[in-house]
C-alpha cells in the first residue's frame, strides 16, 4: 500500500500532462499580427532538449500527482517552473528563422497551462509550509531576482513580447514610472484624506452613513463615466484657477486619471477605519478615558493603534486596486502600462497588449504579498484579546 | 474622605441615580452592591467624572471634584474594570506605566514602580513585564489590570465588578489580594458588585443601590442583621445570612476555655470556616491554635450557634 493520489496533485497532473502533451508550447508568427502556428514541445524545442524537458514535466506531474514529501514537491515545482522559464526562450531561438527580424515566437496556451499548474504545486506547498511574512517577501525577492536574471542574461530575448519592449525601451520605462506614481499618489491621497474622515465618520455618527454611502456610489460609477464627469469641472479648474494648468491640471490626461484612482480609493480606506474604530475593544476604550487620557491621546495611542491593521488591510486592497485600475488613465492620455495595453488592441498585436499587461498583473502581485505580509506581522504583533 | 452630596444623575426623563448622598472615609473600603440597572455604576462613574452629574456636588477631600479638568481629576484617581481593559498593543510594563506616563514621570521611576507592583502581585517583573496581555491568563490580566490602577499611587481606587470575570478560585485569591494591598497601602476603595457574598466579604461599609436610590449604606453586620427593606433582605438571601454573618467574625472571638479532641483550627479563621468544619467533621467541639501555633482553648458548635443568631 503506501501509494496514494493526492487531491490536488491530480488536479494539477491533469492540467499539466494537457499543457505538455496535447497543447501547443508556442506560436510562431510571421509578422507581429498575423495569425500564428502551434508548435508542440518537440516542434519548438532542438530534439534532445525537448525530450529532456517532458521528462522533467512528467517526473514533476508525478511528484505533484502522488502523496510525496512535500520537499520533493517544492523541488517539483521549482524545478518544472526555472526549466520552463528558461527553455521557452530556447524555443524563440530556435524557431526564429536566422536573421528575421519580422517573425514573433510567443509562449502559447500549453506553456502557460505549465506554469500554472507547478505555480499552483508551489502555492500549495508554500501554503503547507506556513511561512512567516518575512519568509514570503523574501521569496518573492528570489522570484523577482531570478526573472531579472533571465531578463538580464537575454534569455528571452528572442520572445514576442521582449521584441516589443526592445521597440519601446524609453517609453517602457516613463510608463512604468507614471503607472507607479498614479497608483502610489493617488494611493497616498486616499490615505491622508482617508484616515482623518474615517476617524470623523467614527467619531459623530450622523456623518457616517452619508459619507460611506456617497463613496458607495463612487465605486459604482463606471471608471470612464468618471473621466466623463471630470473633464469639465478640471477643465474649469484649469482654466479659472490660476497656477493649475502649471500643476499639470487638466479636463484630460494624468489629473482626471489621478482624481478618479483616488475617489476610488478612498472607499476602503475610510470603510476600513471606521470598521477598525468600531472593533477597538470596550473596555480598552473606558479604562483609557478612567485613566485620565485626554481624547488625542486616547485616539493615538489607544484607538489608532488597535485600529491599525484594519486600516492597512484597506490599505492593501486599495494598492492592487490602483495598479490594475491604473491601466484604465492611458484612456484618456493619463499614461501609464494602459499605453501599450490599448495601442495592442488598437494594432491587434498581443504582444503589445502583453507588454502592458504582465508588468502590471506582476506589480499587482507583488504589491499583494508584501502588503499581505505587513498586514499579517502587524496584527500578530498586536494581536487583539477580549479578557473574557 | 469622599462626600457625595445630593447626587443625581438623568438620562432624558430617567434617573439613573436619584439624589444619593453619603460619605466614604478615608482608608475604608466601601462596596456598592446593586442588581444591574441600580445606578451603582454611574455612582462610581460620576466620583471621576467619566459621568457628569446632572446635579449634586463630589467632595474629595473637601474639594469640588469638578475643579480641575475631567482628564487630570482622573489620572489622580485609580481605576479598574471588569474585562481588565488592558491595552492589548501594550506590553504589560507598558500597560502599568500608563497614568505615570501620562503624568510625566522619568522612565527609571515607571519602571522602578512597575517593577514594585509586578512583585506585589506575585508576577515576575523580568517575566512578566515584557509579555503582552493575550499571553497572560485571566487572573494573571486581572492582577495586571489592579497594578495598573494603583501605578501612580492613587489615594483612591474606583473598581468596576474586578473580579467579575474570574472562576471562584482565582476570584477568592484576588479578592484577598486586594485586601492586602488596602492595608499596605491604605487606599480608599469604592468597589462596585452585584455579589452580596463579595460585598459583605470585602466591605467595611456597604451601599446598597436599587433603581437609582440609596437603599441602605451601613456595616456588613449591620447590612445582614437590619436589612432597612425587603429588597435589601432579598439581597442577603434569607437562607444563608447567618452564615454570611459567622464569615465576618474570626475564632478567636468565640474561643471557650477548655479542650478538644482532633484536628485544630487557627484563631485566624472565620467563625464560618469553623462551624463548617466541625459540621464536616461530625465533632461538637474543635480546638484552637494561636497565631503562633500553641492552643488556647476550643471553639463549639453551641458557641458558634449562638452566634448566627440575629444580632440584638
Amino acid at each position: 500500500m503506501g501509494i496514494r493520489f493526492d487531491k490536488l496533485g491530480v488536479v494539477i497532473a491533469a492540467i499539466a500532462g494537457y499543457g505538455a502533451f496535447l497543447a501547443p508550447f508556442a506560436t510562431f508568427r510571421a509578422n507581429r499580427i498575423v495569425a500564428g502556428e502551434p508548435r508542440s514541445v518537440l516542434e519548438a524545442l532542438p530534439s534532445p532538449v525537448g525530450l529532456v524537458l517532458l521528462a522533467i514535466l512528467v517526473a514533476a506531474g508525478l511528484v505533484a500527482l502522488f502523496r510525496t514529501p512535500l520537499a520533493a514537491r517544492l523541488g517539483a515545482s521549482a524545478l518544472a517552473l526555472a526549466v520552463l522559464a528558461l527553455l521557452i526562450g530556447n524555443a524563440g531561438a530556435y524557431l526564429t528563422p536566422e536573421g528575421n527580424t519580422f517573425a514573433r515566437v510567443s509562449p502559447a496556451s500549453g506553456f502557460w497551462l505549465l506554469i500554472f499548474a507547478f505555480t499552483l504545486l508551489l502555492a500549495d506547498v508554500l501554503t503547507r509550509l506556513q511561512l512567516s511574512p518575512a519568509g514570503r517577501v523574501v521569496l518573492l525577492g528570489m522570484a523577482a531576482a531570478a526573472i531579472w536574471l533571465l531578463l538580464a542574461s537575454g534569455q528571452w530575448d528572442s520572445l514576442s513580447i521582449l521584441k516589443e519592449y526592445a521597440n519601446r525601451a524609453d517609453s517602457f520605462w516613463n510608463e512604468a514610472t507614471r503607472h507607479v506614481q498614479l497608483a502610489l499618489g493617488s494611493l497616498a491621497a486616499a490615505v491622508l484624506v482617508g484616515i482623518p474622515l474615517g476617524i470623523l465618520c467614527h467619531r459623530v455618527e450622523a456623518l457616517r452613513a452619508g459619507v460611506l454611502n456617497v463613496l458607495n456610489i463612487v465605486q459604482t460609477i463606471p471608471s470612464i463615466a468618471l473621466f466623463g464627469i471630470l473633464i469639465a469641472p478640471l477643465g474649469w479648474v484649469a482654466a479659472n484657477i490660476p497656477g493649475a494648468s502649471a500643476l499639470g491640471i487638466r479636463g484630460i490626461g494624468a489629473a482626471p486619471a489621478f482624481v478618479a484612482l483616488f475617489l476610488y480609493s478612498l472607499l476602503p480606506v475610510v470603510a476600513n477605519t471606521v470598521v477598525g474604530l468600531a472593533g477597538v475593544p470596550r473596555a480598552a476604550n473606558d479604562a483609557a478615558r478612567g485613566m485620565g487620557m485626554t481624547g488625542a491621546q486616547r485616539l493615538w495611542g489607544v484607538e489608532f493603534p488597535l485600529a491599525f491593521p484594519v486600516v492597512l488591510t484597506g490599505i492593501r486592497i486599495v494598492l492592487v486596486q490602483n495598479i490594475g485600475l491604473a491601466t484604465i488613465a492611458a484612456l484618456i492620455g493619463g499614461g501609464g502600462f494602459g499605453v501599450f495595453v490599448f495601442q495592442g488592441v488598437g494594432q491587434t498585436a498581443m504582444d503589445l497588449v502583453l507588454l502592458g499587461a504582465v508588468p502590471t498583473v506582476a506589480l499587482a502581485f507583488a504589491a499583494a504579498i508584501i502588503l499581505d505580509a505587513v498586514v499579517e506581522h502587524v496584527a500578530t504583533r498586536r494581536s487583539t484579546t477580549v479578557a473574557a | 474622605m469622599i462626600e457625595i452630596e445630593s447626587i443625581t444623575k438623568r438620562y432624558g426623563d430617567v434617573a439613573v441615580v436619584d439624589d444619593v448622598s453619603m460619605v466614604i472615609e478615608p482608608h475604608t473600603l466601601t462596596v456598592i452592591v446593586g442588581t444591574s440597572g441600580s445606578g451603582k455604576t454611574t455612582l462610581l462613574r460620576m466620583i471621576n467624572r467619566l459621568v457628569e452629574p446632572t446635579s449634586g456636588t463630589i467632595r474629595l477631600d473637601g474639594v469640588d471634584n469638578r475643579s480641575v479638568p475631567g482628564h487630570e481629576l482622573r489620572r489622580s484617581i485609580g481605576y479598574a474594570i471588569q474585562g481588565n481593559g488592558l491595552f492589548p498593543h501594550r506590553t504589560v510594563a507598558q500597560n502599568i506605566g500608563t497614568v505615570p506616563l501620562l503624568l510625566g514621570w522619568d522612565a527609571a521611576r515607571i519602571k522602578a514602580r512597575v517593577d514594585e507592583l509586578l512583585a506585589l502581585l506575585q508576577l515576575d517583573p523580568a517575566a512578566f513585564g515584557p509579555r503582552y496581555p493575550h499571553e497572560l491568563s485571566g487572573g494573571q490580566q486581572q492582577r495586571v489590570g489592579v497594578a495598573r490602577a494603583l501605578a501612580a499611587e492613587p489615594n483612591v481606587l474606583l473598581m468596576d465588578e474586578p473580579f467579575g470575570a474570574l472562576d471562584p478560585i482565582i476570584r477568592t485569591k484576588a479578592q484577598e489580594d486586594l485586601l492586602a494591598i488596602q492595608k499596605r497601602f491604605g487606599t480608599t476603595i469604592i468597589l462596585v458588585t452585584h455579589d452580596m457574598e463579595e460585598a459583605v466579604h470585602l466591605g467595611d461599609r456597604i451601599a446598597v443601590m436599587d433603581a437609582g436610590k440609596l437603599i441602605q449604606y451601613a456595616s456588613p453586620t449591620e447590612i445582614l442583621a437590619r436589612p432597612a427593606t425587603g429588597f435589601v433582605e432579598t439581597l442577603v438571601g434569607a437562607s444563608d445570612r447567618p452564615f454570611k454573618l459567622l464569615s465576618l467574625g474570626e475564632v478567636r472571638d468565640v474561643v471557650e476555655p477548655g479542650s478538644a479532641e482532633g484536628e485544630g483550627i487557627a484563631a485566624g479563621a472565620t467563625q464560618r470556616d469553623a462551624l463548617a468544619e466541625l459540621l464536616w467533621s461530625g465533632r461538637t467541639a474543635m480546638p484552637v491554635t494561636s497565631d503562633d501555633g500553641m492552643p488556647i482553648g476550643r471553639v463549639t458548635v453551641q458557641g458558634l450557634v449562638k452566634r448566627a443568631a440575629r444580632p440584638k
